[in-house]
């Protein structure tokens, strides 16, 4: 039971994760690929950590795995909007 | 479950080769090291399922130090000089 | 284990640092190659993982792919926008080609020699039969070792003598980061968005470069890890307005980067005067030593990189008169400053700027 669980989570991550370099791929802009970019990181490592969560042997790796996210989060939260201030400035300059 | 593991790490590498065409193609810097970002979380979720697939404790560790230094590198990008008005 | 599944991942692997490879050599923009140097260093510390070396992933994932970019970039950014084969091509002209031609024929020949006996050398390897010679009389002497990571004991104990050298070439380039000059000058405060990073980051950069060399006596860990994850929380700091990147100032400086090299010689040589071998710990001590030799390598380590990242001979900020600390002066008030700043600063601290026309005196 738990399996199924983790596996849900661990596809849906990895959902996230192909969607996220597919838009990266894809899409005209700067700006709306760092959009594509935040879901992977959010969501897709997220849901991924989570079923990795259900999988673990004991609590200390649980709480590593959540603690790796949570850094992960405040992390690329802050270096989207670096990078788009960067770009920005340097649009702007130009 | 080990299965799953394996075709979920596949999946990630997969992500994360796309994600090497943009940091190959990207006409700005700034798309580039987006991209970079991109290749460091899937790095981190390659190391994560790597972990628990080979029983190494220790690539959680890696996948840590691998998060924080990704961000490390992006500071590092957009920081501003005081006087030589570069970037 | 599904073995395609596994055969695809690695081809995956090969595939992506190949053409990283490839497109780090063959583009003309420096800062684009930094760039990719820097997805390079991140794709390779995967590699190390897959092959089960967590120590040398550990030690990728902090240099390769964090330091190495951070100075690289600090480095493109000090010259001019342009491409890489325009500058060699202005420097080499005229009565000058002849000369270059015999230089990239010679420079060819030795990398393809090189090529050749790497080969070899690998095809000789695959033949013979795999030996475990080498692992094995280390897992024999772990016990005595005083830690229970093959590497670590290896590194610490075993080889000392080895790391010990390391650290002496360490301590090398310090001085020659020393004989640059001043530091270069500091960076603006990127904002608030930064500083709400950087507030946590140093801190956890910290926590974790203490835990793993805590770790690395029983787990892939040690000295050069946590001091390159040291130096990494420095450089943030120095991104974020903070001069001295958190580093002791003068003779503190002195004493932390002496202390690598200096807390193994003193370690060796009081052993040797205690009538055992040079660097040869007595086994109940010798877990106690290690730890010791290895935090003073941290440090040293760390303040190593932290230096090359600065650039040069950090200059010591004297407090002002209101007893505030002037990182802030570092933060491009000096150009906008209308009012005379009241600073304890004198022409020391200023020699690290450019321009120093700016600077109010007291």
């Amino acid at each position: 039971m738990i399996d199924v669980i983790s596996s849900l989570l661990i596809v849906s991550g990895l959902g996230f994760y192909l969607a996220g370099s597919v838009g990266l791929l894809r899409l005209p802009d700067l700006y709306s690929r760092l959009h594509a970019l935040t879901k992977a990181d959010n969501l897709g490592l997220g849901l991924l950590t989570a079923g990795l969560i259900l999988q673990a042997q004991d609590l200390f790796i649980a709480i590593k795995l959540t603690l790796i996210w949570l850094a992960v989060l405040a992390a690329s939260a802050a270096s989207a909007h670096l990078i788009a201030q960067h770009a920005r400035r340097r649009e702007t300059r130009t | 479950m080990s299965e799953l593991l394996s075709v979920a790490a596949v999946g990630l590498m997969l992500a994360l080769f796309l994600g090497l065409l943009r940091v190959v193609r990207g006409p700005d810097a700034g798309d580039r090291m987006l991209a970079a970002q991109l290749i460091g979380t899937a790095g981190v979720g390659v190391l994560l399922v790597l972990g628990l697939l080979l029983k190494q404790t220790a690539l959680i560790d890696v996948a840590l130090v691998l998060a924080l230094l990704a961000a490390v590198a992006a500071a590092a990008f957009t920081g501003k000089q005081c006087e030589t008005g570069n970037d | 284990m599904n073995t395609t599944a596994v055969l695809v991942f690695d081809i995956l692997l090969v595939l992506s640092l190949l053409s990283l490879a490839v497109a780090t050599l063959a583009t003309r923009d420096a800062h684009r190659s930094v760039i990719l140097f820097m997805a390079f260093g991140l794709v390779l510390a995967l590699a190390w993982g897959r092959l089960m070396a967590p120590d040398v992933a550990l030690a990728e994932a902090a240099i390769g792919a964090g330091l190495s970019g951070a100075l690289l970039l600090a480095a493109v950014r000090e010259q001019p926008r342009q491409t890489l084969t325009a500058d060699t091509n202005a420097v080499h002209s005229g009565n000058d080609a002849g000369l270059k031609v015999i230089l990239q024929s010679v420079a060819t020949l030795l990398c393809v020699g090189l090529a050749a006996t790497l080969s070899w050398a690998l095809a000789h390897a695959l033949q013979s039969a795999p030996s475990n010679a080498l692992a094995q009389a280390v897992q024999e002497n772990l016990a005595t070792s005083g830690v229970s990571n093959p590497v670590t004991a290896v590194l610490l104990n075993f080889r000392a003598y080895d790391t010990l050298l390391e650290l002496a070439v360490l301590l090398t380039a310090i001085l020659g980061i020393f004989a640059l000059g001043p530091a270069r000058p500091g960076y603006r405060s990127a904002g608030p968005v930064f500083d709400s990073l950087a507030h946590w980051l140093v801190p956890v950069l910290i926590l974790t470069a203490g835990y793993l060399l805590w770790v690395g006596a029983q787990a892939p860990g040690g000295a050069f890890q946590a001091g390159a994850i040291l130096a990494a929380a420095g450089v943030v700091l120095q991104l974020s307005g903070q001069r001295t990147l958190g580093l002791p100032q003068e003779r503190t400086l002195h004493i932390v980067i002496a202390a690598g090299v200096g807390m193994f010689l003193l370690v060796g040589l009081s052993l040797l005067f205690l009538g055992r071998p040079f660097l040869g710990y007595p086994p109940a001590w010798a877990s106690a030593l290690i730890l010791l030799i290895e935090t003073a390598a941290m440090l040293a380590i760390a303040a190593t990189l932290a230096l090359a990242f600065l650039g040069g001979r950090p200059q010591s900020p004297r407090l002002n008169a209101t007893g505030e600390k002037p990182a802030a002066l570092s933060t491009g008030t000096l150009r906008a400053a209308m009012h005379p700043v009241r600073s304890g600063t004198d022409a020391d601290t200023n020699s690290g700027y450019r321009n120093s026309s700016n600077e109010q005196k007291q």
